[in-house]
């Protein structure tokens, strides 16, 4: 038997620690989304949870209704939530570019009314089942806990993700491109880069980044209509605490809130949920523009 | 002049009025000239399949019996969904009886709910029969006059699976229990039970109604290193957790087997039974027990396409006896039709010498299963092995025990 | 950045020289005091609490431009602390309701303590996130019961004079709430505190280069709209007789914006016929089987869209004859 770490045997603190890990994992994608969608368009998206949860139901319908497999759905789920996206952003958020800000928060929080209670009516809450794939069946066996290899899985598949697309936007010419437009949307489009086409492609991939958390999480969680509702006021703290429009505040922040997560369950289980918010506030006393942030 | 203003005037009185008449409904007052059963329960969510619609079916299936007219008038029955919130519950019962003229509510699973219309029935003196909620509280400090506890209770639940399991030599129990009234007495009871049998109760972790994500509960439960992790909760609750205890491989060892608390035949259907073989539960029906609960739950099967839970059956028999209630009472008057119940015996499939306590506690057998392997099932819905009759006078507590101050007379 | 505001500042007149918004408010007030008789009592309350809510959270977004997605922290929260009171130790509905009050009144003074630096969609994320942690408040402290909510909140007798239990005379005292509370408001906006709020949300620059300490103005505006709201949430739990998650959720702070964005920000009537619209609605869909939040969802885009002066700012805006108000 091994001793303990301030009173808490280790098998029951790196446990927490990895199960938390996972659900960074979570927050990480959907807040570096979020993240994306409001450096470029300055709006929050409040329909992030909502797409998140499109995600897992795009999956589930590929399985059942069309017998298309996990594999495929990590590809085609976010290209599906992807071009919904950019229906939605010509269609209705475009046109409120030159009001105030709040109008888009207003309407994507309409557009998530709208888009759950459809799959509320259409499915009910309760969950719908989705297999873990084959391929990740089982586990290991880590001495302190034991690890189903799909949870393994998603944190390498969020790290994989995160890490690239900080690399595609710091580091790529488009990634640059973007970084200017965001500065100056004028000047870019003097130089004749298509800066509306871009915002849409941005929010497009930003809300794919939601489906594919979704398409993640469908056989982990249930695949329901609230799944998205539940996690995204958190997400939303996330990115305050990162700094709004900061990629890899949102990404660290994540990961960062998981583990902390995790650790609260192991000494004081019911704080769990309140601890996200409660950094935040003291975060916005000392840091108000985040912890990666700018002022804006 | 004059006129702008009374147009202006009469033009906002109308617009507002307007607003305001979509919240009226039909004519207010009890209607004497139907029987109007409004069948309450969740309809959408954790807990659809084990009420839902199959509690209308049945509830309907009883109202045919009586070629749906009692006393020469039209029985109605009417649904609604409580999304297992005690405000939209309370909210339902209350608009039913004072705008529908409902005269009687049925199942509300969800103990939360249940205890919230309990408030409204007991106040407005219409008779409430429950069979989803799971609480002793209902018939217990919580009871109502005009209230009746119907299929199981939490009580039930702790002695037979309770005891059943220390016997087996689960000495030691650590509790994952959804955090609302239902999990809480379902937890107290068994402990109690466990107490009494020889085991003791080494921790318990609470988790929120609906969860999906199980894993940190299971961990902390796997930790504790108990023999017996019991699942105080239901419905899609039990069914994700035994699912992802299997996943995490909590019980591969052997060293700390589940216990389901509360499970019904809805559940073991959804898990299947290479998931689900060997769990122990206590129950009130099984379709296959004997010929006529097999005859009864083939026509409710014709009509719903599942097998009925313990629920389902139990809506069926409460609104039964309710009928024959008012058929010998002659009114539909809340008070005197639960005296009336009170008095007769319940002989239908669903109990044999059913008696209801003064405090609304319909006491009969309950039933000791065991969930088959697949090897032993001969096909579909053929789930349990049935390992004892656990009497009525042993299932559930005396009047005295309850807590019940109205029956203390 | 705050949202500008729309058709708060036209006065119409009738043809006598009476203003058009005196009558419309007495014919309302009729209408008011003799709908019981005509409609579910129980209806009539909800629209009123929640019309009192709107309006609270109208002072807010329409007359400070400052949108909070938080509100229903103090809503919800009175209504526990109300419910609580009345239920466990005893006191007479006034009372509960007037402590729900001053709790949503202080926690309105630590969440603007906190929200106030920031402004715009900042503001907005930090309403949210702090109503949320009340949320998780709510859910683990023992005296909430959680998921189960505190039931059976006796309505009690009001200064120990009037039974609450009566239908109609529970409707009359909620009437006089609302009554109160739609006073006070109309009493802010019309005053020059409500005047230095008004010049904050159209330029607040401005106003600080003018020697206005915004700060502390936006502050107050923001502890009044927070106790406003708390007053209709104990009420809420009077009438209903009980306080649960669903008054603490975001989504009923989400509800609060719809109505107001519906009924017209900016106006003081708009929050009042955006709230019966949507009470209403909800009503009558439950019993339909149309999606309630598809509906509701599809209307609130509609409205962003295309009609953001509310159903009360457009006819404000076509019929009024454009003097504006001192």
């Amino acid at each position: 038997m091994m001793g303990t770490i301030f009173g808490i045997p280790p098998q029951a603190l790196f446990g927490q620690l990895l199960l938390g890990l996972i659900n960074g994992s979570f927050y990480a994608l959907l807040s570096l989304g979020l993240a994306v969608i409001f450096g470029m368009l300055n709006v929050i998206n409040f329909a992030h949870g909502a797409l998140y949860m499109m995600g897992a139901f795009v999956s589930w319908l590929l399985l059942t209704q069309f017998g298309i497999g996990y594999w495929w759905a990590l590809l085609l789920a976010p290209m599906i939530v992807g071009l919904f996206g950019v229906a939605l952003e010509k269609t209705l958020l475009s046109r409120l570019y030159k009001l105030d800000h709040l109008y888009g928060l207003l309407l994507t929080f309409g557009c998530a009314l709208m888009i759950e209670g459809a799959f509320r009516h259409l499915y009910g809450v309760s969950g719908q089942p989705y297999p873990i794939p084959e391929a990740l069946r089982g586990g290991q066996n880590l001495g302190f806990m034991f690890l189903p290899n799909y949870r393994g899985w998603v944190v390498v598949a969020s790290l994989i993700v995160c890490i690239s697309t900080w690399i595609a936007i710091e580091k790529t010419k488009l990634g640059a491109y973007l970084r200017a437009a965001t500065e100056n949307p004028v000047l870019v489009q003097a130089f004749g880069i298509n800066v509306p086409r871009m915002v849409t492609l941005t929010y497009a991939f930003g809300v794919a980044l939601a489906g594919l958390a979704g398409v993640l999480a469908a056989p982990i969680y249930q695949v329901s209509p609230l799944m998205g509702s539940n996690l995204i006021i958190v997400v939303f703290a996330v990115v305050v605490i990162g700094g709004m429009g900061s990629i890899l505040g949102a990404v660290l922040t994540g990961y960062g809130l998981g583990l902390l997560e995790g650790l609260t369950k192991v000494f004081y289980p019911e704080a769990s949920n309140i601890v996200v918010f409660v950094i935040m506030a003291v975060v916005l006393m000392i840091k108000p523009a985040g912890l990666f942030g700018r002022e804006r | 002049m004059n006129a702008r203003l009374l147009a202006g005037a009469a033009l906002t009185a109308l617009t507002i009025g307007a607003a305001l008449t979509a919240g009226s409904a039909s004519a207010q007052g009890l209607s004497g000239d139907m029987v109007k059963i409004g069948v309450l329960n969740d309809r959408s969510g954790l807990y659809a399949d084990l009420g839902g619609e199959g509690s209308a079916v049945a509830a309907r299936m009883a109202a045919e019996e009586f070629g749906n007219k009692i006393l020469g008038k039209p029985i109605q029955i009417v649904t609604a969904d409580h999304q297992n919130k005690p405000d939209i519950g309370s909210n339902i019962a209350r608009q039913w009886i004072d705008q529908d003229g409902v005269d009687v509510i049925v199942d509300v699973p969800n103990s939360g709910v249940a205890l919230a219309v309990q408030e409204v029935t007991r106040d407005k003196k219409k008779i409430f029969l429950m069979e989803g909620p799971a609480t002793s509280r209902l018939s217990g400090d919580a009871c109502s006059p005009t209230g009746f506890h119907w299929a199981y209770d939490t009580h039930a639940l702790a002695v037979g699976t309770g005891r059943a399991m220390v016997q087996e030599g689960g000495d030691s129990w650590y509790f994952l229990t959804a955090d609302y009234a239902f999990g809480h007495q379902l937890e107290a009871d068994t402990a109690a039970e466990v107490k009494k049998a020889g085991g003791k109760m080494v921790g318990a972790v609470r988790h929120p109604l609906n969860t999906s994500d199980f894993s940190s509960f299971l961990l902390q439960a796997q930790s504790s290193g108990a023999k017996i992790i019991a699942l105080s909760n239901a419905g899609g609750d039990t069914i994700t957790s035994i699912k992802q205890a299997s996943e995490f491989g909590l019980t591969q060892s052997g060293k700390q087997r589940l216990a389901g608390l509360l499970l019904f035949i809805s559940d073991v259907h959804a898990l299947g039974l290479s998931v689900a073989q060997d769990l122990v539960l206590t129950t009130g029906f099984y379709w296959d027990m004997d010929d006529e609960k097999r005859a009864w739950s083939k026509k409710f099967f014709d009509k719903f396409g599942k097998m009925p839970t313990m629920v389902q059956a139990g809506s069926y028999s409460a609104v039964r006896h309710y009928l024959k209630a008012i058929e010998a009472a002659g009114v539909d008057d809340g008070p005197t039709v639960a005296a009336k119940m009170k008095e007769m015996p319940v002989n239908d499939m669903f109990a044999k010498n059913g008696k209801i306590l003064a405090n609304g506690r319909m006491v009969h057998d309950m039933y000791l299963a065991r969930v088959k392997k697949p090897s032993e099932s001969k096909g579909p819905w053929d789930y349990y092995q049935i390992l004892r009759t656990i009497p009525g006078a042993e299932a559930f507590a005396t009047v005295e025990e309850s807590g019940c101050k109205l029956a203390a007379k | 950045m705050s949202l500008p505001s729309h058709g708060a500042a036209t006065v119409a007149v009738g043809g006598s020289g009476v203003p058009m918004g005196r009558l419309i408010g007495l014919a309302a007030l009729a209408v008011l005091l003799v709908a019981p008789f005509a409609l579910y009592p129980v209806f009539l309350m909800k629209v009123l609490c929640f019309a009192l809510f709107a309006c609270a959270f109208n002072l807010l977004i329409g007359f400070s431009g400052l949108l909070s997605f938080g509100h229903a922290a103090f809503f919800g929260g009175a209504a526990y602390v109300t419910a609580h009171t009345v239920k466990v130790w005893g006191l007479s509905p006034e009372l509960g309701i007037l402590l729900g009050t001053v709790t949503a009144a202080g926690m309105g003074l630590v969440f603007g303590g906190i929200a106030i630096r920031r402004q715009g969609i900042y503001f907005a994320m930090i309403t949210l996130a702090l109503s949320q942690m009340v949320f998780f408040l709510a859910l683990q402290l023992p005296f909430t019961h959680g998921e189960d909510g505190i039931q059976a909140v006796p309505r009690g007798t009001l200064f120990g004079l009037f039974d609450l239990n009566h239908p109609f005379t529970m409707y009359y005292f909620v009437l006089a709430v609302f009554l109160f509370g739609f006073a006070v408001i109309w009493r802010t906006v019309h005053s020059p505190f409500g005047q230095v709020l008004k010049a904050i949300r159209e330029n607040e620059p401005r106003a600080i280069s003018l020697g206005y300490r915004t700060d502390r103005y936006k502050l107050l505006a923001f502890v009044l709209s927070a106790a406003l709201a708390g007053m209709a949430g104990g009420t809420k739990a009077i009438v209903f007789q009980l306080a649960t998650l669903t008054d603490v959720q975001w989504q009923m702070s989400g509800e609060v914006v719809l109505m107001t964005l519906l009924g017209g920000m900016g106006t003081l009537s708009g929050p009042v016929v955006g709230a019966a619209l949507v009470v209403a609605l909800e009503n009558y869909l439950a019993a339909t089987n149309l999606p309630v939040p598809v509906v509701i969802g599809a209307i609130f885009v509609a409205c962003v869209l295309l009609f953001r002066r509310g159903i009360a700012g457009e006819i404000l805006a076509r019929f009024g004859n454009g003097r504006p108000q001192a």
